[in-house]
């Protein structure tokens, strides 16, 4: 899968989860982008993104992503 | 709304619940409200997202109480002012295995075990007790998840170190606990995260990254077992079964195949697997849950199908029989309008999608993807539509009660004077003040009381009990028999005194008694305690609801006037009570021999 085809699937789990169709992210979005991307939100964000790609973040994944980008490399990385 | 009735797709809940969320409050109207503090031992955040969304589902609006992060017991025991402001109608104590201050170590004697249990028990014995005190309403405490690892092996359930076997043996006194004591509910996660899968629910990486005692995905499981529990305090449990026959009862069809093609009984694997969903049938009727047949098919083989020698289920458990070839939903129809029912009060069981979904489409009856025949039993019971909170004897003896409603009917068809019949029925009416032994029942009946209920207030036992014992009040519950049976409390009445006035707070009669004169028994009574009260006047209130308007008038048809109608056709009547009051029932002797 390639990065856009990614991306295309990514905004709209984002949109999902917001219940927001003007949401957007790129490489370098951050919790702080996002209005309402807060730690709660985040744990339905991983889950709906783990049913999207039917992937698994383990523990010290989740941990060190920074970043859109970064969670955008894992799912290319894990993605088959 | 289809999405969030079992078997639901979890993940599709949590990504969309705040879409449903919306959409439910566009679509409901009609809610009752209802204030519930949840207090938790780990987080609880989509937990109560999700809680809301199978609430609004049930007609329920809930406003929520979320403790600080983990203070579950610390809210309550030292008055968290915030909480004792919210004032909940329910309590809801979310705690799991990780709430455990500590488990037996291998060092410990057999006594020393039995005294930690005693201290981990009192720390919860204490909090139920605080709160009975402090909130006087009903409380929801989960019990405890296994363990997801056994240090012991297979011996961590019988060693006495074992956590397995701490964990049952607390396990078994929070039950006993739920058993002495009334409003209160244990929430049995044990049983629930067996059938999740315990692996999945207890995944770890949910507790250490987010401090969720469960998965994620396992939230939905928890919430909409939860709102089932919390839906049944509030009387929105289902009332009866529509069955289907053919491929649903047994396996077959009995207008080709005959009695004998039929498989149903020990014969074969198929004849087993209908036999154990009829059982599973027949025990629904032991709770209460009323039996109906709504099949296409002959009459006369439809009986002659549920005369088989091997089945389970005879014609007689069953209230209402429709096996004809008009559409279904017009024979579910006539047969909740038999029994006094809406047809939401029932759930269609049908192995025929499209019939389920004709019925869903025109009667909004709840008809659910049951899957083949070994799938029935366990979509039936999971789906929570007949949750039990609150076991009365009535509820044993429900079908017994519809039964001679029928033969009711059929005497009332043979007399031409409706008061010739009604005096044939030679009823007994018990008119009193609430008794402590019909608490139970009184508050059952405020909570399940929908089109007979001119205010439609709901109390909780403890209200009930409050409003027995308050002088300000006059209260009234109405039992009735006849000579075909006992009836029980069919109605209550509660008003509240202000100088000579009676406000009236709640009117409320089963729809089992209708045209009964049950209503002016009850009349009669209020106007003679109000008497001897020194009242001089009695105000009745009406407030509408898509349920009641059986109701509009019935203050009129008492003899009242209407003082007040504003433009929601909320409705206030007034009746001064004269000095020679004459008797409006002449049908039912009341309170005879006591």
């Amino acid at each position: 899968m390639s990065r856009e085809e990614i991306y295309v699937r990514l905004n709209e789990v984002f949109r999902d989860v917001f219940d927001r169709d003007d949401i957007t992210v790129k490489d370098e979005t951050t919790a702080s982008d996002v209005e309402g991307w807060d730690s709660l939100i985040h744990i339905t964000l991983m889950d709906a993104v783990e049913e999207e790609f039917d992937i698994r973040f383990d523990m010290k994944t989740v941990v060190k992503m920074k970043n859109v980008g970064e969670m955008v490399d894992v799912i290319e990385r894990d993605v088959k | 709304m289809r999405e969030l009735q079992y078997p639901f797709d979890s993940r599709y809940i949590i990504k969309k619940k705040k879409a449903l969320k919306r959409q439910l409050l566009e679509q409901g109207d009609n809610f009752i409200d209802k204030k519930i503090a949840v207090l938790g031992g780990s987080t609880t955040h989509d937990i109560i997202m999700i809680m809301e969304l199978f609430l609004l589902d049930n007609g329920i609006r809930p406003q929520f109480y979320e403790c600080e992060y983990a203070r579950y017991w610390e809210d309550v025991m030292f008055d968290n002012p915030e909480l004792l402001d919210f004032a909940p109608d329910i309590i809801y104590i979310h705690t799991s295995n990780r709430n455990i201050r500590q488990y037996p170590l291998l060092s410990m004697t057999a006594s020393e075990v039995g005294d930690l249990l005693e201290a981990d028990y009192d720390h919860f014995f204490k909090l139920w007790g605080k709160m009975e005190d402090t909130y006087k309403c009903p409380i929801i405490q989960n019990n405890f998840e296994y363990p997801f690892y056994r240090l012991l092996g297979n011996a961590d359930a019988t060693d006495f170190h074992g956590r397995v076997n701490y964990i049952n043996r607390l396990n078994a006194k929070f039950a006993d606990y739920a058993c002495e004591h009334k409003d209160f509910y244990i929430q049995d996660i044990n049983y629930l995260s067996a059938t999740y899968g315990l692996d999945k629910w207890s995944d770890p990486l949910y507790w250490h990254m987010y401090k969720y005692a469960l998965a994620m995905e396992a939230v939905p499981v928890l919430a909409f077992n939860v709102c089932n529990i919390i839906k049944s305090i509030y009387g929105k449990n289902k009332k009866a079964l529509a069955l289907d026959l053919d491929n649903t009862l047994w396996g077959g069809i009995i207008g080709d195949d005959g009695v004998d093609g039929i498989e149903i009984g020990p014969e074969t694997s198929m004849g087993q697997v209908y036999s154990e969903f009829q059982e599973y049938l027949k025990q629904q009727k032991d709770i209460g849950v009323i039996l109906n047949i709504c099949s296409k098919n002959e009459e006369e083989n439809a009986i002659a199908g549920l005369n088989h020698p091997d089945g389970i289920l005879k014609p007689e458990d069953f209230i209402v029989i429709k096996a004809n070839w008009d559409p279904k939903s017009k024979n579910l129809d006539d047969t909740a309008k038999e029994l006094n029912l809406l047809p939401e009060a029932f759930v269609f069981v049908d192995d025929n999608p499209a019939e389920r979904e004709i019925v869903r489409e025109q009667l909004k009856v709840i008809s659910p993807e049951i899957g083949s025949v070994e799938d029935y039993i366990r979509i039936i019971d999971h789906s929570g539509f007949f949750e039990v909170t609150n076991l009365s004897d009535d509820d044993a003896k429900r079908n017994e009660m519809y039964k001679e409603n029928a033969k009711r009917a059929k005497l009332e068809a043979s007399f031409e004077d409706y008061g010739d019949y009604l005096d044939s029925l030679e009823m007994k009416g018990t008119i009193k003040n609430f008794e402590s032994i019909y608490m139970d029942r009184i508050a059952q009946l405020s909570n399940k009381s929908n089109q007979f209920n001119l205010t439609t207030r709901r109390y909780t036992r403890n209200e009930i009990e409050q409003i027995a014992q308050a002088d300000d009040y006059i209260d009234l519950y109405g039992k009735l028999e006849d000579k075909f049976g006992d009836n029980g409390v069919v109605s209550v009445v509660i008003g509240h005194k202000q100088e000579k006035v009676l406000h009236m707070d709640l009117w409320i009669m089963s729809c089992r008694v209708l045209k009964r004169d049950m209503e002016f028994a009850m009349m009669d009574q209020l106007v003679y305690k109000a008497k001897e009260a020194g009242i001089r006047c009695i105000r009745g209130y009406y407030y509408p609801t898509p349920k009641n308007k059986m109701v509009r008038n019935f203050y009129e048809l008492m003899g009242f006037d209407l003082v007040n109608e504003d433009d929601r056709g909320n409705r206030e009547w007034e009746y001064v009570i004269p000095e020679d009051y004459e008797r409006k029932n002449h049908h039912i002797s009341v309170n005879e021999g006591s």
